[in-house]
This record gives C-alpha cells, structure tokens and sequence, in this order.
C-alpha cells in the first residue's frame, strides 16, 4: 500500500511529507503509549495515534517509522511538523476515531505484526 | 581495536519536549559511520528509553557513546534519586513515573525492559541518593 492510499481510504489532510506519498508500506500500528510502541512494534512503517507530542515523532524516528496519522483530527505542532520535516516522516491526520482508522487500514491489507517493511 | 568514537551529551532534565535529542543526534551520527541499520536502531531505541527515564525520574543527566569496531556501548549517568528495587523496576509494567508523564505517552513500565531487549548488555549501578549509571552494549 502507498501512503497515498492511506491517506485516500481515511480521508485524511496531509500535513507534512506530500513528496513522500509514494514510499510502499507493509505494516502499521495504532498507539498513545510510546513505550508500546517502542517495545512491541517491529518493522512497521506507520504509526496511528491520538497523541500530540514532540516525543511521537522522535519515537517514529527511533523506530524508522515513514508516516503518523493523528486520530480524531489532532492536530501537531509547529515544533512537531518541524522535526516531521528534518526525517523526512510524513504526517497527517483524520477525522476518523483509532478503532475505525486502524480497522480501515487492516481490512485494507496493512496488517500489524509479522510483515517485514524492506 | 584500540580507536574509538566518543559522543557525549548532557541531556537537559527540565523539558520534557526536548528529551530524545541526544538520540536523534547519535542516530544521525551512527548513519555517517556506516554502522549496519538494525544495530543503529537498537541503539537508538535503548539510548531514547534511557533519555526519556532520565527526564522523568532524575533531572536529566549525561549521556556517553562509545563506537567500537564491532560494538557500541551506551552510557547513561544521572545525579537522581537512585533505583530502590531494580528487579522490581525491571518487571514490565511496573512504573513509578507522575500520571502526567502516563499522559505524555510513558511511564508504562516499558522504560528498562526495552533497554534490556534491544541491548546485548546492561548494567546497573545505582545507590540512593546518590544516582544511577546504566551501560549498555549492542555488539553488531
């Protein structure tokens, strides 16, 4: 799936990273606690979650992450968007809530766990 | 071999926003070296858990790596408080972080168990009062 695709099939707004829209991804994950993420998630490529902090993108970046998605249509800051920009990660958000965004996107064939992201 | 490469940070324990730079610069930094991704990433995740406990439990601290010709050793040091039961703190879940830092995306007990996890080594030399130093080391 292209981030493009995930951007169409969550009728998102795209707020940083339009240049990065046709990078493939294979697998994603849905959290507002970082440590999970930084402890459970392997080789996956986005990252959905309903928390505003500059830590979301570090902990994406930590974790070669290559785009958010802000449920419930949260907004990142300036200082978020800004260090989006410096790793080249790709951030948008959507209207949709975490449960339905995330089941939208599996159904859709972006699993969780087990697919390697190349 | 005896050549190393040294990076050395002083993480600033009073803003929460900017925790994880450190790790963001020697993630950059091990790039430029040529250091294989998936030993970059341990790295960078043990050393980010490391930066983010320091912020949250002991004021910040410093912050060493050590780039070897088949190993990378990280070394956290703070000033804080000290860790009174560190099995108990190495147990996943278990977590005496604020609920402000639960609501920042940490403080889940996750902290030590992932350094653990991504590293090949750790150490922890911590007294009371006194502060806590954690070396870390990913062979690659």
């Amino acid at each position: 799936m292209k981030i493009s695709d995930i951007k169409d099939l969550l009728d998102a707004e795209v707020v940083c990273g339009e240049e990065n829209l046709d990078h493939n991804v294979f697998s994603a994950c849905g959290s507002d606690m970082m440590s999970d993420v930084l402890a459970y998630v392997k080789d996956q490529a986005v990252l959905l979650t309903g928390l505003v902090n500059a830590q979301v993108i570090r902990t994406a970046e930590m974790m070669d992450m290559v785009c958010i998605v802000f449920v419930r249509s949260k907004k990142p800051t300036p200082e978020m968007i800004e260090l989006a920009r410096e790793s080249g990660i790709v951030l948008m958000n959507t209207e949709k809530r975490m449960y339905e965004a995330c089941g939208l996107l599996y159904k859709s064939g972006l699993v969780g766990n087990g697919v390697r992201h190349e | 071999m005896n050549e190393s490469i040294r990076f050395t940070f002083n993480v600033d324990g009073s803003n929460f926003t900017t925790a994880g730079q450190a790790s963001v610069q020697v993630k950059k930094n091990l790039r430029e070296l040529g250091i294989p991704p998936e030993a970059i990433r341990r790295v960078s995740i043990a050393m980010y858990e490391g930066e983010i406990n320091m912020v949250i439990h002991a004021h910040g601290g410093t912050a060493e790596v050590i780039v070897y010709e088949d190993k990378i050793v990280i070394v956290l040091s703070d000033r804080g408080p000290g860790i009174p039961n560190v099995e108990l703190a190495m147990k996943e879940g278990y977590s005496t972080a604020p609920d402000n830092i639960r609501s920042l995306g940490f403080g889940a007990g996750m902290g030590l168990p992932n350094m653990k996890r991504y590293t090949d080594d750790m150490k922890i030399d911590t007294e009371i009062g006194v502060g806590t130093t954690i070396t870390m080391t990913v062979n690659f």
